[in-house]
């Protein structure tokens, strides 16, 4: 059993509270991410349920014990820092057999379970290197392979990608997700990216200012928004008034473009080519702005060019 | 800018140097193969040999500066990383007073040990007044009293480049292993020690060349009962005089210094590769 429940989770520094408040569930080979701004509490958060820091109130789950003063060392959880932290006087293999040797597993087993945790990372061949005679990506590889070589209950990961380039991270994103999957291993991933965590997680977490924001499923979270922060947050949203004076967020897939009357009267201001799609910043009368995202079907429209805008009402969504 | 031209701007200086330092010192060391109106000899050697005295002092000087070294470890290691766990403001003021003794002569800095460690210094009237000891115990003019004076003077050579070495590891690290299971005795050995090996080595190997030729404090400290190897070279110089035989020690000496000093070079690419 390797859940992780957070009960009122508050760490504070001085006044300011880093984590505040924060209540999560996770169930067992979920795959959650925690997603916010720099400074709003991720890494915090990890480190508490790490056992790298105490939280200052509120209560730590892991499988049903409660952890809140266990030491890091009892946890059995596996950590991927943000720096990677790999030892520098030690070899990929040498680094791969520390937490091995830390649990007394020596020998012929400790070398074939740490070159089966190379090779589930495509780093067999390497074993020998120093840290710092491997590229960022492999170093990323070597810190994955540390972290689950012993069979963790928990892995977190730290902004594991943050410092690769984008096609290297696309690429290690989907043999995370790989890893995790086979591993069956419950994971907690933070990122600032959000496209890294509506593709990769069950569920994700939005974090601002040490608070909650939302939990949900991806889909949920981007179509959903708890609230405007969260709506801000994960992709564009254009804010548009209900007929009962709320505000309501509409995704900018789910706004039409047509060339007759419609909807309401709008001037292309930009024409943005994604690709397979077309994103379009238009200024309707009013000064209010939208931004709409439709399939590029070989014409456009230019900009200056009036067009009618129209969205079904079932697509805004009502945020506080 | 070629490199002749360069060298034309230094040429100045190194003829300087070559005849105001290099030449004496090459004199100084060729005294020993020569003997008036004979010409090349190794008999200055062959007498080094032959009185045990010299390799005594030379064993002595040896020994000492070992001791001294080991009990600068002893102290340095754990200040210096008791300095890492400071603040910023902590650590300056603990960096200042490590440094501090550089900038007092070392002449009164050996005095004042006097002023401690004698009879009726402040270290015998605390053991007394505590009942320790009934008599004064003589920490002057013995080896003891040497092996303190120096380790005190050289201690800065160790702490401020080892604690360098302590301030560079990544707190990161020490998480990081905590995290993959590891109890604080093995962070320690397996991560945070071997990170400052090299820096300890090389620490340590400077403060052993420095004691090697140590003179005011054996000189002052020592009472002229803890012969080391320069206060023999005094003796042998200023003194008998037999310039050839000092010669002779020089040489041995400065090749042993020289043999140390290889091996320091080798640590201290390594600790600040
Ligand atoms: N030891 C500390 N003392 C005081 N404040 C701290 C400490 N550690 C973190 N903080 C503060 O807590 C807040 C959250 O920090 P944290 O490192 O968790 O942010 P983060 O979400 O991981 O940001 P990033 O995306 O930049 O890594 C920040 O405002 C930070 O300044
Ligand atoms: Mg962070």
């Amino acid at each position: 059993m390797s859940d992780i429940r957070l009960e009122g989770v508050t760490r504070r520094y001085g006044t300011f509270a880093a984590a505040d408040q924060v209540d999560l569930s996770v169930t067992q080979g979920e795959f959650v991410t925690i997603l916010g701004p720099s400074g709003s509490g991720k890494t915090t958060l990890l480190s508490l349920i790490a056992g790298l820091n105490r939280p200052t109130s509120g209560r730590i789950f892991i499988g049903g014990r409660d952890v809140t003063n266990a030491t890091a060392q009892e946890r059995n959880i596996g950590l991927v820092f943000q720096s990677y932290a790999l030892f520098p006087h030690m070899t990929v293999l040498q680094n791969v057999l520390f937490p091995l040797g830390v649990r007394r597993i020596g020998g012929a087993e400790a070398d074939r379970l740490a070159r089966d945790a190379l090779k589930l990372v495509r780093l067999d061949g390497l074993e020998n290197r120093r840290p710092s005679q491997l590229s960022g990506g492999q170093q990323q590889r070597v810190a994955l392979a540390r972290a689950v070589v012993f069979k963790p209950d928990i892995l977190l990961l730290d902004e594991p990608l943050g410092a690769l380039d984008r096609k290297l991270r696309e690429e290690l994103q989907v043999e995370l997700k790989q890893l995790q999957r086979t591993l069956g291993v419950t994971t907690l991933l933070v990122t600032h990216d959000q496209e890294e965590a509506l593709s990769l997680s069950d569920r994700i977490m939005v974090l601002d200012k040490g608070r909650t924001q939302q939990v949900a499923a991806p889909t949920e979270a981007y179509l959903k928004p708890a609230n405007r922060f969260v709506a801000e947050f994960l992709g564009i949203a254009n804010f548009v008034s209900l007929p009962d004076g709320r505000q309501g967020v509409v995704r900018p897939e789910r706004v039409r473009l047509s060339a007759g009357e419609q909807g309401k009267s709008a001037r292309v201001v930009e024409a943005i080519y994604l690709g397979q799609m077309v994103r379009y910043h238009l200024a309707l009368d009013g000064n209010q702005t939208v931004v709409a995202a439709v399939p590029f079907l070989g014409t456009a429209h230019a900009p200056g060019e009036r067009v009618s805008v129209s969205w079904e009402s079932a697509d805004v969504w009502p945020v506080t | 800018m070629t490199r002749s031209s360069g060298f034309s701007f230094i040429a100045p200086l190194l003829v300087l140097m070559v005849v105001a330092f290099n030449a004496p010192i090459v004199y100084m060391l060729g005294l020993a193969f020569w003997e008036k109106g004979r010409g090349f000899t190794l008999e200055h050697y062959e007498g080094l040999a032959e009185a045990p005295v010299y390799l005594r002092v030379l064993g002595n000087t040896m020994r000492i500066a070992l001791i001294a070294t080991l009990a600068n470890i002893v102290i340095g290691y754990p200040l210096a990383h008791w300095m890492r766990g400071l603040g910023s403001r902590g650590r300056m003021i603990a960096i200042a007073l490590v440094v501090l003794p550089f900038w007092v002569s070392i002449l009164v800095r050996t005095y004042a040990w006097i002023v401690v460690l004698g009879n009726g210094g402040i270290v015998n009237r605390a053991l007394q007044w505590s009942g320790l000891t009934d008599a004064p115990v003589s920490f002057l003019y013995n080896e003891l009293g040497v092996t303190i004076g120096m380790a005190n003077v050289l201690l800065p050579f160790l702490v401020l480049p080892l604690f360098a070495a302590m301030i560079r590891i990544d707190d990161r690290l020490l998480q990081a292993a905590a995290s993959l299971g590891a109890p604080p005795r093995t962070i320690f050995w397996k991560v945070y020690f071997p990170l400052t090996l090299p820096a300890l080595a090389a620490g340590a190997l400077l403060v052993f060349i420095l004691c090697l030729g140590f003179y005011v404090t054996p000189a002052i400290l020592g009472g002229g009962r803890v012969p080391m190897i320069s206060n023999l070279l005094d003796t042998l110089i200023n003194q008998i005089p037999r310039w050839e035989q000092a010669s002779a020690i020089s040489t041995i000496l400065l090749i042993v210094t020289l043999l140390i000093f290889a091996a320091y070079r080798r640590l201290d690419r390594k600790a600040s590769a």
